[in-house]
């Protein structure tokens, strides 16, 4: 049995909560410790084998976000110019654009081309990262009949579905077990 | 300039959390125990990370050399 062990429970399905779950399970697997994804509720979407391709960022509620173009536009002549007054002008896009119908959908391409420039690895990219690395994905039970999705709606190469209590054991048999929420 | 000699090279260039982590991971899996890998990274969380990694995993972190905004790792295999 493993001596330490880290499950990480991934609740949210916004685009910004998919990637820390998965960024921590990839790297704790990779430095030896075993490591596994719980997902419930709305994080099923980000093993949902459609969803997981179109997860998106909510601007409306979401005050944190900056107005933030990619790098990649800023160096665009013109446009880039615009964009830069933009940023200077509104240090994030006022709440109630979130409103307009196609402000997420937008804010969430430009988060994508963002993520891109930056070099940071995709949804479907850090889910393989994680098999590569032996982290165990694990859909909850529940939550799968609750949003009506069936195993063949998910992605390939998971754990078989758990409930709370499986997974609490599967937890705290090892020596040291970590749990982190998100 | 460094003064050990790569058995291989990864270059990270470009990348960011937690990828330069899991490619050094990948990378020294497929050399021999004692053989060293030389890991470019321009992400300056690298920095921190991958010593981490090393102290973690047991693997020798020879020598770090930082120049031209490039970050580069000279990690041993564990025998």
């Amino acid at each position: 049995m493993a001596s330490e062990r880290l499950a990480i429970i991934a609740s949210k399905g916004t685009l910004d909560m998919a990637l820390p779950p998965l960024i921590l399970a990839s790297t704790a697997a990779s430095l030896g410790i075993e490591s596994a994804v719980f997902f419930t509720f709305y994080g099923l979407n980000i093993i949902h084998k459609e969803k997981m391709k179109k997860l998106k960022i909510a601007p409306l509620g979401n005050p944190a976000m900056p107005m933030a173009f990619p790098p990649s536009v800023k160096k665009t002549p013109v446009v880039g110019q615009i964009a830069g007054i933009m940023e200077a002008v509104f240090p994030g896009p006022p709440q109630i654009m979130g409103m307009i119908p196609g402000m997420t959908d937008f804010m969430t391409a430009m988060m994508n081309k963002t993520m891109k420039d930056h070099g940071i690895a995709s949804v479907p990219e850090l889910i393989e990262l994680c098999k590569e690395a032996g982290v165990k994905l694990i859909p909850c039970q529940m939550t799968m009949e609750f949003f009506g999705y069936k195993l063949e709606d998910l992605i390939d190469g998971l754990e078989p579905p758990a409930g709370a209590a499986t997974f609490i054991q599967y937890v705290l048999e090892a020596e040291k077990p970590m749990i982190i929420f998100v | 300039m460094a003064s050990v000699t790569a058995d291989k090279t990864l270059d990270t260039s470009g990348l960011n959390c937690p990828l330069p982590v899991l490619k050094t991971k990948k990378a020294l899996e497929e050399l021999q125990a004692g053989q060293v890998l030389e890991v470019i990274s321009t992400d300056p969380g690298s920095k921190a990370d991958i010593p981490a990694f090393c102290q973690r995993t047991g693997h020798e972190l020879i020598e770090t050399v930082e120049e031209g905004g490039k970050y580069i790792f000279y990690i041993r295999k564990k025998g």
